[in-house]
């Protein structure tokens, strides 16, 4: 597909969709190959990074993974949400002081959430571990230090 | 007059009522594939009929239905604004907020709809289709299987969806032929007898669509199952041009053929149906019979049983505010595990385990409206299922209102797995876009006629916060989790009490199983 006619199928779906033009605007293709696949909408940077390869998380670094999987439930601000139950907000949250905690339900699940042992390598969980304790209010690496992926590793079920 | 099997029957069924006949059905062969054994009968002089019963989705509202015909003065408590839960059907003028405080109003004309939950009922899943008859729920077939429908994957066929019935065909001719061949050769000779070699290849040339020298070729005879190049007509240039099967080898390494079962399990294969105009025809159904004892709004914060009975505290689910307390003698809880496990309660530790140890699996859908129904007008799919290895998994076009004029909606997407994580961590809106350009790969028409979509995230959905329970160990814990002790006022129910999670038919035969055991307490102090 020529980039012109590109163009203008994705600012016809941008119609379509009500999307901001900011949501548009396309950043560098990180990997030229796959622009051809794209005929509705211009990936931006970010979303070049969504479903890289179908069925698998492979976002890296803690912000990128935190992003791509845990703010569905706990909120892009870690805030939580509240329904019939609750999600709990990640802010503010001093059980996340220690990596341990956060490691053994990001591995075994907790209550309704389910464990991501199996979706997340162990690189990614230490990065997601760490960003969780170092945002939204949190500040703990600095006292009980980094998670590694080595933790993870030997803290697996 | 000789006594036929069905005079055996009818003269059983008048003697012994409906209950008999069926048991005298299955023993004769007959109705032996579902524990469902025909409406529930609780008789016997109940000790305190108050019950309070906890959710209004399938398994509540039978619970509700059927208690409260045996006598029980009953009340539910449900969270949500209406009856359902999860069997629940969007539709044009309907507004959907999710956990996240995001709002989507559903813009699709009358007619078109969304069953973001369950959407099949299969032809085996008896209690199901028992309340539909007795409610007067219409139905009719869902299309599982079209051998018009795409399968996809973008490696494979240079990421040209092929037709159902081309990979089908010919998966079936090539394995045929090199049984056949196989057979012939005398290599399966430790494996059958003569008389048995004979058969097979007999049978796999029938099954394959194998000529006299077993081999599957372009022929009238394979085109007649895999489709003509050329269509057949009519008047002077009628006739049609066989077409060529895929090369074994790049339908092989395609990959598929992974699809090809999925219309065949018991729970897919035909008969398969759907509500007329969407699912939640069966929770409106079951509304209009139980609906004037159905407290909306109200959020459960706690449920504490004692010897003489139960204690459910409510807030308003909107506003908040003061608990509001109710008692009864009994109590069906149909909370989903993953917001029971958050409640006050003082079940035993067994059930507390249980609970607390039930993750809920996530999957999103997608409702889609088109400007026109272009998968029917250009590529002749009337319902059924494309499956694609893209993020949505697969796209079902509309089983009901055929050929008509004006939008159409298809489902999208219905998603599992770590693309349901990404999905699920998007806004709607963003998921929309993904799901259009996805979709875009199989059918290019979605770029120029998309209208407008819908997205349900089950991780997001309020009232359940996911999509159906997980057991750890089901083994382990099951029988704790169903049993309702010596002593208790409680009993639990719902899908994730039975072995037909997340279908609809396993959340009644769980509240059933949980009447009987309240009833069976109740009758017998």
């Amino acid at each position: 597909m020529t980039t012109i006619a590109k163009t203008l199928v994705a600012s016809a779906a941008a119609i379509c969709l009500g999307l901001s033009a900011q949501a548009q605007s396309s950043a560098a293709d990180p990997d030229e190959t796959q622009t051809s696949d794209f005929r509705t909408f211009e990936p931006t940077g970010a979303e070049w990074e969504r479903f890289r390869s179908s069925g698998e998380i492979t976002q890296e670094g803690g912000e990128a993974v935190y992003n791509a999987v845990c703010a569905g439930c706990h909120m892009p601000m870690g805030q939580g949400a509240v329904g019939a139950g609750a999600y709990p907000a990640l802010a503010d949250n001093a059980l996340l002081a220690d990596p341990s905690y956060p490691i053994y339900l990001i591995l075994n699940g907790q209550k309704a959430m389910p464990p991501f042992g199996g979706l997340l390598d162990d690189q990614q969980i230490a990065d997601v571990v760490n960003y969780i304790r170092s945002s939204f209010g949190n500040d703990f690496i600095a006292e009980y230090g980094e998670a590694t992926a080595e933790d993870i590793e030997e803290s697996r079920p | 007059m000789t006594m036929t099997r069905r005079n055996l029957l009818e003269a059983v069924g008048m003697a012994a009522g409906s209950a008999a006949m069926y048991h005298a059905m299955a023993t004769l062969g007959h109705a032996q594939d579902s524990t469902y054994t025909g409406r529930v009968v609780l008789e016997g002089e109940p000790n305190g009929r108050r019950v309070l019963i906890l959710g209004a989705g399938l398994a509540g509202l039978t619970a509700a239905l059927e208690l409260r015909s045996a006598g029980y003065e009953v009340q539910v408590l449900e969270y949500r604004e209406k009856a359902g839960g999860r069997c629940w059907t969007l539709r044009g003028g309907d507004t959907y907020t999710d956990l996240a405080g995001v709002s989507q109003k559903v813009a699709f004309e009358e007619g078109g709809y969304l069953n973001p939950g369950p959407w099949r009922i299969p032809y085996n899943h008896h209690a199901v289709l028992d309340y539909c008859k007795r409610l007067g729920v219409k139905l009719e077939p869902f299309i599982q299987k079209n051998h018009n429908a795409y399968l996809h994957r973008s490696e494979a066929f240079d990421g040209k969806p092929q037709r159902f019935r081309h990979i089908a065909t010919d998966y079936r001719g090539h394995i045929a032929e090199l049984l056949a061949k196989a057979t012939d050769q005398g290599k399966l000779d430790a494996e059958v007898t003569e008389s048995d070699r004979v058969k097979l290849l007999e049978s796999l040339r029938s099954y394959g669509i194998l000529n006299d020298q077993n081999a599957y070729v372009s022929s009238d005879a394979t085109s007649e199952y895999r489709g003509y190049e050329r269509e057949a007509g009519g008047g002077r240039d009628g006739a049609p041009t066989p077409s060529s099967p895929l090369d074994m080898t790049e339908l092989l390494q395609s990959d598929l053929w992974t699809w090809l079962s999925d219309p065949e399990s018991v729970h897919h294969q035909s008969a398969i149906f759907q509500p007329v105009g969407g699912m939640d025809m069966i929770a409106q159904a079951f509304a209009r019979e139980v609906g004037d004892v159905i407290t909306y709004n109200a959020k459960v914060i706690s449920m504490l049983q004692d010897d003489s009975g139960v204690t459910v505290r409510y807030e308003d689910a909107q506003q908040g505010g003061d608990p509001i307390e109710v008692t009864a003698d009994w109590c069906v809880c149909t909370i989903p595990f993953s917001i029971l496990g958050q409640i006050e309660h003082n079940l035993s530790s067994d059930k507390t385990y249980a609970i607390d140890t039930m993750y809920y699996e996530g999957s999103v859908k997608f409702g889609l409206e088109f400007n026109r129904r272009f998968w029917e007008e250009d590529e002749h799919i009337f319902g059924g299922i494309s499956y694609t290895d893209l993020p949505i998994a697969l796209i079902s076009y509309p089983s009901y209102d055929y050929l008509s004029a004006g939008k159409g909606v298809l489902l999208g997407g219905y998603v599992w797995g770590a693309d349901a994580y990404q999905f699920n961590a998007m806004q709607p809106d963003e998921a929309v876009k993904w799901a259009v350009e996805y979709g875009s790969r199989l059918h290019p028409q979605y770029a120029d006629e998309f209208a407008g979509g819908v997205c349900v995230s089950w991780h997001k959905v309020p009232w359940v916060l996911g999509c159906y329970g997980i057991w750890q160990d089901k083994d382990r814990d099951y029988t704790a989790a169903v049993t309702m002790e010596e002593g208790d006022r409680i009993v639990l129910a719902g899908e994730q009490l039975s072995y037909l999670p997340a279908w609809q038919e396993g959340a009644i035969l769980s509240a059933l199983d949980a009447i009987q055991q309240l009833h069976e307490h109740a009758t017998n102090r």
